[in-house]
């Protein structure tokens, strides 16, 4: 389907195609097998300018070219994860760990962190979960005690996208335990702060490329000019990111899906049984038919709300749970249903289909399970029922 | 330090089929692309202007479309393109080719160093390069594997000739032929592409270079392609089936008697 992409856009997806093709597709099993993070192809990105997409020029990068930066992370998260759902998320939870200064931040922070992310001279990573706050946001036992100019933090932080890879991280942490969720508050924690430290790197199903670590606080002292916004305000920062950033894994759902469908549609051309191709079986037939259909109708969702937050809109939570959700169910089922396609072969390391199918699973999961995107989208139904209709 | 890189736009050989009747290259349809040994030409003009600043400009010959495959550079990261076109420079052979872009460069007026591909895939010559120099009456680095330095004036080459390396120096200005083993080319990037999309890109003409028809194009050209045509293809094969021992007897037949007649 056509979306016009603007002269702009197009040169993102082209670029980042071609770095798929000639850099993440002839790597992605070796760094799948290998659990390796893809800084090499991190690099590329970087030399390329796709780093600094959504970040305003004043700050480095190139977001006013595209109008925005909503829907030039969607479109470059897509085609690199068309190729790999664990470069992809590398390439992603960069953005998401700059999101908070992006748009929380002072003028001062954001001259001091962003150009450096933009031109991938330093990476980012996003860190709230914690071993019991994961969907619940409230359950953060992460401390920030001020103390003069400095907060010291203790605590850890697990299953930081990242983490460990990055050199800036946006940290969530309670300053005032007493007030819970809105005891919260956000921080910029850079790399060698003494106290900081790095925990277990997990051995994960899918997204392998991608590093995932605890991050570790002991009596770490950082400045108290690295509060983002102020105190109390962790939990808002915490969820415009996460809103702003859904249709990031929204885009990277609806990659893996159609890497998969190109995998399956084109084994299906060449595979022959019965003494024809297989994709003169109706059975099959039917299937890819289904499988495009729900990818397109996943990518409609996710560039409508990518579209809609570079128009400026204030209240897009409802709509970016519903691409989340959506996209991602729909990679889940896409994805299984290509290794059901490739049959045994499907199945097997060699071809890339199952490597997918471990990759879709995540996007289901992270970012807000889709169980807590129906209750946001649900709420938001019921609030504007309420409200007399929407 | 300005760095002149003259590229050719070719059709993508990959693409292109010969008519069998006509023996002529089928060119319709067929997409035309940066000459790929020019990519690496870039490569190594854009790595020493990163180390030494300066500037890189991009030339080439052709027709109008020919910029696109200028603009492609400017995306890859050439700070400057010029386009030599004009209906007087149709039909050129190297020598003409040559003796016009060296007149471009001349113009340009303060080039230190000239780089292109080994050769153009359409043509396979590895002439224009050498002929550049020529013209200008320059040094020339030829079949360049690696450009091991470029200070005081002087450029210091490896050449991989066959059976070894030839390690070259040449004062400056210089002409330099470049292999694919000398870099790995860069992929545009986005600032690239958007500078490229905007860029006002000069033509010169045959008055702009202050050249006689009598010496560009086809007037200019003293060679002829007298005929294209590809070697006849044989399918003709013959089917044996047996066991290893009767397939090697028949092979060994057919060998020997082959030797004998």
């Amino acid at each position: 389907m056509d979306y016009y992409l603007s002269d702009e856009l197009t040169d993102i997806r082209d670029i980042c195609r071609e770095i798929a093709e000639k850099y993440i597709v002839p790597a992605r099993a070796e760094l799948d097998e290998e659990n390796r993070f893809p800084r090499e192809i991190m690099k590329v990105m970087a030399d390329s300018d796709i780093l600094g997409i959504y970040i305003p020029e004043e700050f480095g990068g190139t977001a006013e070219a595209f109008g925005g930066g909503a829907m030039a992370l969607s479109v470059a998260t897509e085609e690199f994860s068309r190729a790999c759902g664990g470069v992809a998320v590398s390439y992603a939870a960069n953005a998401l760990g700059a999101m908070p200064i992006l748009i929380s931040a002072s003028d001062e922070q954001k001259t001091r962190y962003l150009p450096d992310l933009a031109s991938g001279r330093k990476l980012a990573a996003f860190a709230l979960t914690e071993s019991e706050a994961g969907s619940d946001a409230g359950g953060v036992k992460t401390k920030a005690i001020k103390d003069g100019d400095h907060y010291i933090l203790n605590g850890t932080k697990q299953w930081i996208t990242n983490g460990g890879e990055a050199q800036v991280y946006t940290v969530i942490a309670l300053t005032d335990p007493s007030r819970g969720a809105r005891g919260l508050s956000a921080f910029i924690v850079e790399e060698g702060t003494p106290g900081f430290s790095y925990g277990k790197k997990e051995d994960k199903m899918g997204i392998r490329a991608s590093a995932t670590r605890e991050l570790i606080f002991e009596d770490c002292r950082i400045p108290a000019e690295n509060l983002i916004s102020g105190e109390g305000r962790g939990f808002i920062v915490a969820m415009k990111t996460l809103n702003r950033s859904r249709p990031g894994v929204a885009s990277q759902a609806v990659g893996i899906a159609q890497g998969a469908l190109d995998e399956a549609a084109k084994y299906a051309s060449q595979r022959r049984q019965f003494g024809q191709r297989i994709d003169s079986f109706q059975a099959i037939q039917f299937m890819l038919a289904d499988m495009a259909t729900q990818i397109e109708a996943a990518r409609a969702l996710t560039y409508s709300v990518a579209r809609m937050i570079d128009a400026g809109a204030k209240k897009y939570e409802k709509v970016s749970a519903m691409a989340k959700v959506f996209a991602s169910d729909v990679a889940m089922k896409v994805t299984t249903d290509a290794v059901q396609i490739l049959g045994g072969y499907g199945y097997m390391k060699e071809y890339p289909v199952e490597k997918m199918m471990r990759d879709a699973k995540i996007t289901q999961i992270y970012e807000g399970t889709n169980q807590i995107q129906r209750a946001v989208i649900a709420s938001a139904l019921i609030k504007e029922t309420a409200a007399g209709g929407n | 330090m300005r760095i002149a890189v003259a590229v050719k736009q070719v059709p993508d050989t990959a693409e292109v089929r010969i008519d069998p009747e006509r023996g002529t290259l089928i060119r319709e349809g067929v997409p035309s692309i940066l000459n790929p040994f020019d990519e690496y030409a870039l490569e190594e003009a854009f790595r020493w202007r990163d180390e030494l600043g300066g500037t890189v400009v991009v030339i080439t010959m052709g027709p109008p479309w020919a910029e696109s495959v200028l603009r492609e550079a400017v995306a890859m990261g050439a700070d400057e393109a010029l386009l030599i076109s004009d209906r007087a420079f149709a039909g050129a052979d190297t020598w003409a080719t040559s003796h016009t872009l060296a007149a471009a460069v001349t113009k340009l007026g303060d080039v230190d160093l000239v780089i292109t591909g080994k050769q153009a895939i359409d043509g396979d010559t590895a002439q224009t390069g050498p002929s550049i120099a020529a013209s200008l009456d320059w040094p020339q680095i030829t079949f360049v594997g690696k450009v091991r330095s470029i200070e005081d004036g002087h450029i210091l080459a490896e050449r991989y000739v066959e059976g070894g390396i030839e390690v070259v120096r040449s004062s400056l200005p210089a002409v330099v032929t470049i292999l694919k083993d000398a870099n790995t080319p860069r992929l545009p990037s986005l600032r690239g592409k958007m500078k490229a999309r905007k860029l006002e890109i000069p033509t010169w003409g045959i008055d702009d270079l202050g050249l006689d028809p009598a010496e560009t194009g086809l007037d200019g050209s003293p060679t002829r392609v007298v005929t294209i045509s590809t070697p006849e293809t044989s399918s003709d094969g013959e089917m044996h089936r047996g066991t290893p021992e009767e397939l090697a007897a028949v092979l060994a037949d057919l060998l020997l008697g082959e030797e004998e007649s």
